[in-house]
């Protein structure tokens, strides 16, 4: 059960030494009892009182670390159901499914093209983090070379198998990857939980229902493996969605700690084959509580629009979503084109310029630093004025870079006007409507 | 110790608002649960997905969404093809040739098409406006007279035209009130208020909250639609019970991911292809997240949505 700040609190120091990088130990002991933080950054607890706690004020849901080539992300260690409460902390990530009964043209059609997507988008690379290798049963030498060429391609790798000594074989290839192991249920999860200690990695592990995986999930813990995963089952699409509800509910809002591990939904098994049906799904799990989802296979048009939601979902509502600084020349525009500037707020960016690239006009979009704000924000802040975009204009070197002298602001920031003459002289400082809907309009006179 | 199973289930509910006439009419809303949480308590009315047709044809659109209109000539007979596709419940008409800064039709020849589009289909009907704030108000009045007792949903009723639209709309001919609000749970309610003060009832007015492609502010849209819901049905406030429709399909198929063609980013692969993508995973982000109903414009992405909603209802 959890305990409530003040039981912490008695067991503090009470000297407010900060040492944890709170003001004084109360406000420590209250974030521990919202698992905002773990109790091990005092340093001043005995060990005695760490091992009291340590099982009680663990945040609800774990953070579950997997291995995707060179990359450790984290899974899990939510805190809120909805990302208005607080935000998403660690996102969902994307997977390609492989079989041991298809062969070599079979695979490279799933891999060749899953594997190119490879892009940035807003400072976050966009790419399936995971191959997927599921065990048919059919043949498992085929098996062992798929999952050997899954470990060699550079990504994370799933290896979907309920039986124990083949995935031991399995494991025993390709240990270095550190693959997921996704196959125990409530007959083999001795066995398989064996192997997935021995080789040290991520344990998956479902049930026909949510009481027996709630049951095999007890007893795994009981054998001392907490490194779990939860396959939230692939009988029904309606049966998954409750049971990843359900498990994220449990833990989130009863504190069951049973359920505190992260998500795995097979959209590719669900689907039936059906592309668009796997998009759906993959977008339902990435709003509501998947922590990975498997595809058949990815195309960029998928890719596109998923990553594009999951970005949105798990920005931190406290954080708005900035843009890198700098000159972005639109629609073929050189040192000769007209410039226009805005703020550095994703949000801005993506509407000014989708607007600037629909009226076909060759431009120098300036974004500035504004700490991410929206137009009017920022000025209201004092981080979009006459100083900030001269200062902006001095520091990436503007005025050696583009020839064309025309500076069009935005419209709700026609105040600056004046101020924005003062400072940057030479320049034709002209001001732009007040909605970016209506730059199509107003850049044909830039044409 | 076995699972306890935790639940959600509230007392106060959504509004439940029919829209259309007859056999074919619809009922949105009316859950006092969250979406698709059917675990948690009964959904009598599945979320509903609607398809988007324009006053101005298929001339503008993309060639593979043409061929699914193959042949159809005037406005009401596209109209009666994308009634005929798989998953649609309702039609939206919109109005784009209106547009005072477009093509700027005049109402009587908007009324005309409407009256058409209305005898042609017995699914029920959305009108969509042109998105000027004068032109709509003037358009919504007469083309709510012209399609009296056929119960029509208006998108929208803004803050710039409530009073006209919601006064012609919703109390002189007795049609159903789209109010747009942009993305804030305050300025939604603040609507609300406003129209519902104009003397509609609550029960006659259904919510745009302001819609986004994902990817493009979209997380403003799931946490208001999450905002939303969880103050109609865990603080029981009746300002915010109305159900919400997401008119998703200009958003989805306005970004550069569904606009860019094919040989300027080869690796892209085909722009319609891309365009269902954004319209299916925006769609359903936006149901998960509170819709009760949404509309696309591709009868592939309406397809897969649908079936979606069925397999979780």
């Amino acid at each position: 059960m959890a305990l409530k700040g003040l039981d912490i609190f008695k067991l503090t120091p009470k000297t407010n030494c900060k040492d944890c990088g709170n003001p004084t130990c109360m406000a420590f002991a209250m974030k521990v009892a919202q698992g905002a933080i773990e109790i091990t950054k005092c340093p001043h607890l005995s060990e005695d009182v760490l091992n009291q706690l340590a099982e009680s004020t663990a945040p609800p849901m774990k953070v579950i670390k997997v291995q995707a080539g060179d990359v450790e992300y984290s899974l899990g260690g939510e805190t809120v159901l909805a990302r208005h409460e607080k935000t998403f902390v660690n996102k969902d990530l994307f997977a390609v499914n492989i079989s041991d009964d298809m062969d070599d043209a079979a695979v490279a059609d799933v891999l060749d093209d899953s594997l190119k997507i490879d892009y940035d988008r807003i400072g976050e690379r966009m790419y399936v983090e995971f191959v997927s290798v599921t065990y048919t049963h059919t043949n498992i030498d085929r098996m062992k070379e798929l999952a050997q060429k899954a470990a060699q391609v550079g990504r994370g790798v799933i290896i979907n198998c309920d039986c124990p000594k083949a995935s031991k074989e399995i494991l025993e290839l390709i240990k270095d990857a550190k693959p997921i192991l996704n196959g125990a249920n409530a007959e083999n999860y001795e066995a398989m939980s064996a192997v997935a200690s021995e080789y040290n990695v991520v344990l998956g592990v479902t049930g026909a229902n949510l009481d027996e995986l709630y049951e095999t999930v007890g007893k795994i813990e009981a054998l001392g493996n907490k490194n779990l995963i939860l396959d939230v089952g692939s009988g029904s699409i309606k049966a998954a969605f409750e049971n990843a509800v359900q498990i994220r509910r449990a833990a989130l809002l009863n504190n069951d700690r049973t359920f505190g591990y992260p998500s795995l939904v097979n959209a590719a098994a669900l689907a039936n084959g059906d592309v668009h049906m796997q998009t759906a799904l993959a977008s339902l799990f990435t709003t509501k509580y998947g922590s990975i989802v498997i595809l058949q296979k990815m195309s960029y048009a998928q890719a596109l629009a998923l990553y594009g939601l999951r970005q949105n979902i798990y920005t931190d509502p406290q954080k708005p979503m900035k843009v890198e600084p700098g000159i972005y020349p639109l629609n073929k525009a050189d040192e000769n084109s007209v410039c226009c500037i805005t703020v550095d707020f994703a949000l801005t960016y993506f509407v000014v310029s989708g607007e600037l690239e629909r009226s076909g006009v060759p431009c120098n979009m300036f974004i500035c630093d504004a700490g991410g704000y929206s137009v009017l924000t920022a000025w209201a802040a004092g981080k979009f004025s006459a100083s900030t975009i001269a200062k902006f204009i001095s520091e990436h070197d503007i005025e050696s870079k583009v020839k064309n002298r025309t500076l069009i602001l935005p419209g709700k920031v026609a105040v600056l006007k004046g101020e924005v003459e003062e400072k940057l002289p030479g320049w034709n400082i002209v001001v732009g409507p007040n909605e970016a809907v209506q730059l199509v309009k107003f850049m044909k006179s830039y044409q | 110790m076995p699972f306890k199973k935790p639940v959600q289930k509230y007392s106060a509910s959504i509004n439940t608002v029919e829209l259309g006439t007859g056999d074919k009419k619809i009922a949105i809303g009316g859950e006092s649960v969250l979406p698709f949480y059917t675990f948690d308590g009964e959904i009598a009315n599945a979320p509903k997905v609607g398809i988007e047709i324009s006053d101005l044809g298929m001339a503008e659109e993309l060639p593979g969404l043409r061929a699914y209109y193959d042949g159809a000539e005037s406005v009401a007979d596209i109209a009666k093809k994308a009634a005929s596709m798989e998953g649609v419940d309702f039609v939206c008409l919109k109005f784009a040739g209106a547009d005072p800064n477009g093509e700027n039709k005049p109402v009587e020849d908007c009324v005309a098409v409407a009256k058409e589009v209305a005898e042609a289909i017995d699914l029920p009907l959305v009108i969509e406006g042109c998105k000027n704030a004068e032109k709509d108000a003037a358009l919504f009045e007469k083309v709510a007279d012209a399609l009296q007792g056929k119960n029509v949903l208006f998108l929208s009723a803004k803050e710039e035209n409530y009073k006209a639209v919601g006064a012609a709309v919703g109390l002189a001919y007795g049609q159903k009130v789209g109010g747009e609000s942009s993305v804030d749970i305050n300025l939604a309610k603040q609507l609300n208020v406003l129209v519902t003060q104009l003397g509609v009832s609550s029960q006659n007015i259904v919510m745009n909250l302001g819609t986004a492609a994902a990817g493009y502010g979209f997380e403003y849209v799931v946490s208001t639609m999450d905002r939303v819901k969880a103050a109609a049905l865990a603080q029981n406030d009746a300002m915010l019970q109305m159900p919400i429709i997401a008119p998703i399909a200009s958003d989805c198929w306005g970004v550069k991911e569904a606009v860019v063609s094919e040989e300027e980013v080869p690796e892209w692969g085909p722009v319609d292809e891309r365009g269902i993508c954004m319209e299916i995973t925006t769609a359903v982000s936006c149901l998960a997240s509170g819709a009760n109903a949404v509309i696309l414009k591709h009868p592939e992405s309406v397809k897969t949505v649908s079936r979606l909603i069925k397999e979780l209802i």
